[in-house]
């Protein structure tokens, strides 16, 4: 064992210096990239046996699975060490991230394992969230594959600065320097414009141990780092306390009223005692009087710290508020531009709302425009109307409410969010900050004298917007049709919106894909918004399959009285009317996406009234619909 | 003031800015106190996140009713010392079945002393996100454990069906019924949890040090005799010095033979030792792929 070896205490030792050094010693987190039976799981466990960390046991249980399995010198399958779920070792394939520990007398490492297959991609950007540096694998029989391009890229979305191209089973290619360095210089012209700060490139063979700590007999024209050796030293440290601060507010500290500190981690940058601060939002200023701890007060605190900071004056300051340094603050607005990950099987489409989190702060977003989508393999740029399960997008995002964040490239931690599904709650989508698009103060809506209030008076009536959902021929727009017209008799102000008014026009540029719907959608919930803004009301007879949708359009109508009413008719009772013919051609396959045919109707939960269109005449339903609408009788028929 | 934290201070940082995120996001929040060197740590972590504020959850012990009674005791003392809000949990059906090690088998007795137990606790108690002190380093499915670990409405984890957890922006959304367990030392390891309660003179059970006790031997684990419960046949134990290097009930945990008595010879010995940590629990070796299958049954 060499000196990099770990780390037992020799006789000789203070074992109080050993301990000194123990508590003292750097950190540095990685991953390993690249592409199945490229041998990750195999160097990973040949780092974890050199390290001296195999223990007894474990050896002796190695040992005999070891059998039958590809194996070095020492008669061991490393790759078992480190495989860990059952299901995997029965596929033979790693599924998931794994995070494994080693330590060195100069470092700590903490490894994230992630999976080389295309359909975990995800787990890949995961990995790379938290690594200072990533080892991209490379089997030296292969060449540089579709997935070290993608991992590679994704390495750089994720903000990874620092690679190392470890070209493994340098053995079976005779350990020969062409092989090595044709692989290398592939690699540096297509990293080139990723902007990883250090890239170096080892050839190593994990089974046989060359070049991991020592250098091989066997590649003396190798004139490198060795693996372990190069870990051990490289400098990471971002200059990220050169930084303006960022701090995030996570917890309000009152155990009294006597003390307020607001509990967070740094993000970005340093505080010190007496320090002017500022609150990003509301742009409150305040200094610093105490950085507390339990382990007494601090003068200073640095990136990476969790304390509580005391501030000398009250200042409104909650969760997902954020103390910076003032004259360089942070960017505050509701619309930005961002490179996304997409990690849901259900695809990402403009319009939809989804949770965004970013440091601290919670809200309610949605993806306003899809620009392009990067193809991960050759990094080219092409229109989409979606993305899907591992795809990278650059995207416009709105949220409900102005936000604090700096561009991930200039501010790391602060410019990085993730996507929640507001329905399963999943995290279906992590991504980067490139630059706010608008500042938030030029968005806020001018407030004219005349408003929805004095439109409405003027007509006598309550402005709404009265959604219908229900499959085709379900019966939503002979209802719609009966209550305009009663309305009108009455000397009421109404407008249907259906399908016939709207796709050959407005949306005449929109097809039948599930995007296509999304949009479709949403504009018309844009279209009911503005009318019922104009004092009507908004008869909405749409199919509107999906909850997402529907729910998107209550939360565009706002303020706005919003019903959604499910005409519920069975699919055969439906089918059987056809008034338009539309499901013969369906079940001809003449018409794609019909929904109840080959696409989805996911009924409402919870409609504001539910219609049974094949039990009671139309007549009757749009009665029950008037006085639901109108003598705010409401409830929920059965 | 160090440019860059040393490792075990950005552990604690990251353990640290973990437990306000709970705090701030959960509505009932408990912790897992299991009275061992983790929960130790875990205990002394949860003091610094919410200082000067008392930790703003409950602990919560599952009593098996088998565990060392120096355990209980110092459970109690702590409680006392630090002001936290204990909650200790025995399954009644258990103990009215006289569920124990010897008739029922390790397996069995787990589940039900232990498993079952922490589920009926959970349940009872509404809590949404449940912190525990297991590390990624303790055995293979641990290392794929996110942080943040979503459990369904039956307690139970889907290793396939893990959230990625990017960064440190956890996702703390659960639906009506579900759950989080909290894995606040994922990132630690055991010679950390030991040099961080060697630089932090974290108090911890004096069983973890090597003193005389009764001991007998079966299937080659030196088992102690805590009290009059455990089956003899007529045997008398023998006076040993040994000591244990996990804590647990006492009749499943093995003990060692070693004479160190003080934290920097446990760490000496630790580093020269070679026998992985969970090999002193039984409960483990019943079946390959155990713990994965307990977790996925709701074990910690």
């Amino acid at each position: 064992m060499t000196s990099s070896a770990a780390a037992l205490a020799t006789p000789d030792t203070s074992l109080d210096l050993w301990l000194e050094q123990q508590t003292g010693k750097g950190m540095l987190r990685f991953m390993t990239c690249g592409s199945v039976d490229d041998g990750k799981s195999t160097l990973i466990g040949r780092l974890l046996y050199d390290s001296q960390l195999i223990l007894d046991d474990q050896l002796a249980s190695l040992r005999k699975e070891s059998r039958n399995r590809m194996v070095g010198d020492e008669g061991i399958d490393f790759s078992l060490l480190v495989d860990g779920l059952t299901a995997e070792r029965e596929q033979g394939i790693t599924i998931d991230v794994a995070y494994r520990f080693f330590s060195t007398d100069k470092r700590k490492f903490i490894v994230a394992d992630t999976p080389g297959h295309e359909q975990y991609t995800r787990n890949m950007a995961t990995g790379a969230s938290n690594a200072d540096l990533a080892l991209v694998l490379v089997d030296a029989r292969k060449g540089l594959l579709t997935q070290t391009r993608r991992h590679s890229f994704i390495l750089s979305l994720i903000g990874v600065k620092h690679v190392v191209l470890v070209v493994n089973k340098i053995d079976l290619v005779d350990y020969s320097r062409e092989v090595f360095e044709g692989i290398e210089n592939a690699y540096r012209a297509f990293a080139e414009p990723l902007g990883f700060k250090t890239l170096h490139a080892v050839p190593v063979s994990a089974l046989r141990g060359d070049n991991i700590l020592l250098p091989s007999a066997h590649t003396p024209w190798y004139r490198g780092a060795q693996l372990v050796p190069y870990l051990e030293s490289i400098e990471v440290g971002e200059d990220t306390l050169e930084r303006p601060l960022r701090f995030p507010v996570q917890w309000v500290n009152r155990p009294n009223l006597d003390f307020r500190g607001f509990a967070g981690t740094v993000a970005a940058g340093s505080v010190s005692i007496g320090d002017e601060v500022l609150v990003a939002a509301s742009r409150k200023p305040a200094q610093v009087t105490r950085i507390v701890t339990m382990d007494g007060d601090l003068e200073r605190a640095v990136a990476g710290q969790a304390v509580t900071l005391v501030l000398d004056r009250e200042v409104d300051i909650s969760r997902g508020d954020m103390l910076v340094t003032p004259g360089q603050t942070p960017e505050y607005s509701n619309q930005f531009q961002a490179r996304l990950v997409w990690m849901a099987d259900e695809p990402a489409f403009p319009g939809r709302g989804y949770l965004l989190k970013v440091g601290t702060q919670v809200v309610p977003a949605s993806i306003t425009d899809l620009k392009f989508r990067t193809n991960v393999n050759t990094l080219e740029k092409s229109p989409a109307r979606s993305l899907e399960l591992n795809e990278v997008g650059t995207v416009a995002l709105a949220t409900d409410k102005p936000i604090a964040f700096d561009s991930y490239a200039t501010g790391g931690q602060t410019g990085a969010f993730i996507l929640i599904d507001r329905l399963s709650n999943a995290t279906v989508g992590a991504g980067v900050i490139e630059f706010g698009l608008r500042r938030a103060q030029n968005l806020s809506y001018q407030s004219f004298d005349v408003n929805r209030q004095v439109r409405a008076d003027l007509k006598g009536q309550e402005p709404q917007i009265v959604w219908f959902t229900g499959l085709s021929g379900s019966g939503k727009s002979s209802i719609a049709n009966l209550i305009e017209k009663r309305l009108t008799v009455e000397g009421r102000h109404a407008y249907i919106l259906d399908g016939d008014n709207v796709r050959h026009g407005l949306n005449k540029d929109l097809g039948f894909t599930e995007a296509d719907r999304v949009e479709n959608i949403r504009r018309v919930a844009e279209v009911a918004r503005l009318m019922a803004d104009a004092g009507l009301i908004v008869l909405v007879s749409f199919i509107s399959p999906f909850r997402n949708e529907r729910r998107l359009a209550r939360e565009i109508a706002g303020d706005v009285r919003f019903s959604e009413i499910f005409v519920d008719t069975p699919l055969e009772v439906c089918e059987a009317r056809d008034p338009k013919g539309l499901y013969a051609r369906a079940r001809r396959g003449e018409i794609k996406n019909f929904t109840g045919i080959d696409s989805p109707f996911e009924a409402p939960e919870h409609p504001d009234l539910l219609l049974h269109g094949a039990l009671e005449s139309t007549e009757a339903l749009a009665d029950r619909l008037y006085r639901h609408l109108f003598e705010q009788q409401g409830g929920y028929s059965i | 003031m160090p440019q860059t934290l040393s490792h075990l201070k950005s552990l604690e940082s990251e353990s640290i800015e973990i437990f306000r995120e709970v705090a701030a996001s959960f509505e009932r929040p408990v912790m897992m106190y299991s009275i061992g060197k983790d929960s130790s740590v875990l205990l002394h972590l949860a003091r610094k996140a919410f200082y000067p504020s008392r930790i703003p959850f409950p602990l919560l012990h599952i009593d098996t009713t088998w565990k060392f009674r120096e355990m209980i005791a110092f459970r109690d003392r702590m409680a006392r010392e630090h002001g936290f809000e204990l909650i200790v949990h025995t399954n009644a059906e258990g103990v009215a079945n006289n569920v124990n090690p010897f008739d029922y088998g390790s397996a069995r007795y787990t589940d039900i002393m232990k498993t079952q137990a922490l589920r009926q606790a959970l349940s009872a108690g509404r809590y949404d996100a449940a912190i525990g002190g297991a590390r990624r380093d303790e055995e293979k499915s641990r290392a794929k454990e996110r942080i943040f670990s979503h459990r369904n409405t039956q307690h139970a984890w889907d290793p396939k069906n893990q959230r990625p957890e990017l960064w440190r922006i956890f996702n703390t959304r659960l639906g009506p019924g579900e759950s989080m367990r909290v894995f606040p030392l994922s990132n630690w390891t055991e010679l950390d949890i030991w040099t961080y309660i060697y630089s932090e003179q974290i108090e911890i059970p004096p069983l973890y040090f090597a003193r005389p006790r009764p001991v007998v031997e079966r299937q080659g684990t030196l088992i102690m005799v805590d009290d009059d419960r455990y089956p003899l046949d007529g045997e008398t134990p023998r006076i040993e010095t040994v000591r244990f290097r996990t804590l647990g009930c006492y009749p499943l945990t093995g003990a060692i033979r070693s004479e160190a008595a003080d934290l920097p010879s446990i760490i000496m010995e630790m580093q020269a030792s070679r026998t992985s940590e969970r090999e002193g629990r039984l409960i483990d070796s019943d079946q390959a792929g155990s713990m994965e299958k307990k977790k996925q049954e709701g074990y910690f």
